[in-house]
């Protein structure tokens, strides 16, 4: 699991790669961290690209909840854009769709959050 | 070894009103009118037409809350919880061995709350001279809180009228005990005032009753203690209470799972079938037909190499064969 932070003109944008599962969710937060930390009031939005994004299991949802939760506190805005069918699907399995603001593209979270 | 699902609700004891009944009559009539001429004619044609229907639009999942029956090789009955499904279950056996048969239950109580044992006062077998109750259980508080629930003024009939019918037997949780032909083995589980689980052993078949059981995501222990406790079972009765976003969010704490954690811990712990259980009586038949095929598409898309696993969503009245 991998991320990486690409330079956008409108957004902090994070590109995922791999699993978030139970094996990997708590390194997925650790990588997180520094990003989320400047996802605050008055800064451009966290946009988390998972078009290369696997899977997602329970843990990795719960360390997204977790990561909104924080940014929300902050005052920041985070969104997730370009999923892979799969895992859109879990996000609505687990209703985490209606917790976490979640974007077909990356224009769409765009177009919402910035 | 058969498992018989008497009551499936969590929390409370739930049934459809008139109004809704009414709507599912209307909602089956508009599918019979879109049939050809003459399917519902017959008997047989009109059998297959209601089990073709959805299981929300021919079916409840009820009902009574928690109480399960475990059949296995011997004469002695087992039950998990006395739940309001209890009532259904005594009047079923009462009905089979008659009032001059003396039988012996052996009740396992996973906790004491109210929902898992509002049935014992309605379970007749309990006021038939000569039959024998044995409820095990982990709680200390166990026969005090069976007292105090039969007792004035919460119930009219003291339970020292029906003690002499009545045992009690502490168990350990982590110890196995040869119990009515059973290896029966209890796991404490995340709930308000503890809960735990029961797994049942008998001639290679074995049976998980886990309810009322909170699972953190973060308490890795608790995690594999859980696949542990699972292990290869051939049926998990597993608390599938509310959404995974509900269970890490606005229901934190309140000690109930979600379906999709069952799934992942009974795939983890190469289980062959899951029983969503303890369903919420916010939800209904429609809403759990969906949930069930949700779990079912979640099993898929997060089995990889393992073994599938059969995911069921109990009602009251189901028979599983193991």
């Amino acid at each position: 699991m991998e991320l990486e932070a690409v330079v956008h003109p409108k957004a902090n944008l994070v590109m995922v790669r791999g699993r978030i599962d139970h094996g990997s969710s708590m390194a997925f937060s650790e990588l997180l961290h520094p990003h989320l930390e400047n996802c605050k009031k008055g800064a451009p939005p966290l946009v988390l690209d998972f078009a290369g994004v696997d899977y997602v299991s329970s843990a990795g949802l719960r360390a997204l909840m977790i990561a909104t939760r924080f940014a929300k506190n902050q005052g920041g805005r985070l969104g997730i854009a370009e999923f892979q069918p799969l895992v859109r699907e879990v996000f609505g399995i687990s209703r985490f769709d209606l917790v976490i603001p979640c974007f077909d593209t990356l224009e769409a979270a765009l177009g919402e959050l910035a | 070894m058969q498992v018989l699902f008497w009551g499936t609700r969590g929390s409370l004891p739930v049934s459809l009103n008139a109004e809704q009944l009414r709507q599912r009559l209307l909602s089956v009539l508009e599918v019979a009118a879109r049939l050809p001429a003459g399917q519902l004619d017959t008997a047989i044609g009109r059998a297959e037409f209601v089990d073709a229907l959805p299981f929300a639009l021919r079916g409840t999942y009820g009902g009574q809350s928690a109480c399960v029956e475990i059949r296995g090789n011997g004469p002695e009955h087992l039950i998990c919880d006395l739940g309001s499904g209890a009532r259904g279950l005594g009047n079923a056996k009462l009905a089979r061995f008659g009032p001059g048969t003396p039988q012996t239950y052996h009740i396992f109580m996973s906790h004491l709350h109210w929902d898992h044992l509002m049935g014992l006062p309605f379970f007749t077998p309990l006021y038939i001279p000569g039959n024998r109750l044995i409820i095990h259980g982990c709680h200390a508080e166990l026969e005090a809180a069976v007292r105090l629930q039969m007792s004035e003024p919460g119930f009219p009939v003291d339970f020292s009228l029906v003690d002499r019918q009545v045992e009690f037997h502490p168990m350990e949780p982590g110890q196995t005990y040869d119990i009515a032909g059973f290896q029966v083995c209890a796991m404490r589980q995340m709930h308000g005032g503890e809960s735990y689980g029961y797994r049942f052993a008998q001639e290679g078949k074995s049976f998980v009753y886990a309810t009322d059981s909170e699972h953190k995501l973060d308490q890795e222990e608790q995690w594999a203690a859980c696949v542990d406790f699972f292990r290869e079972a051939d049926l998990i009765a597993f608390d599938a209470m509310y959404s995974l976003a509900e269970m890490v969010s606005v229901k934190a704490d309140w000690g109930h799972s979600s379906h999709m954690i069952g799934v992942e811990l009974a795939l983890a712990a190469r289980a062959r079938r899951l029983a969503l259980f303890h369903h919420d009586p916010l939800n209904d038949d429609a809403s759990l037909d969906r949930l069930l095929a949700d779990s079912r598409r979640f099993e898929a898309l997060s089995r990889h190499r393992r073994p599938p696993l059969e995911v069921l969503s109990a009602y009251d009245g189901l028979i599983v064969q193991l």
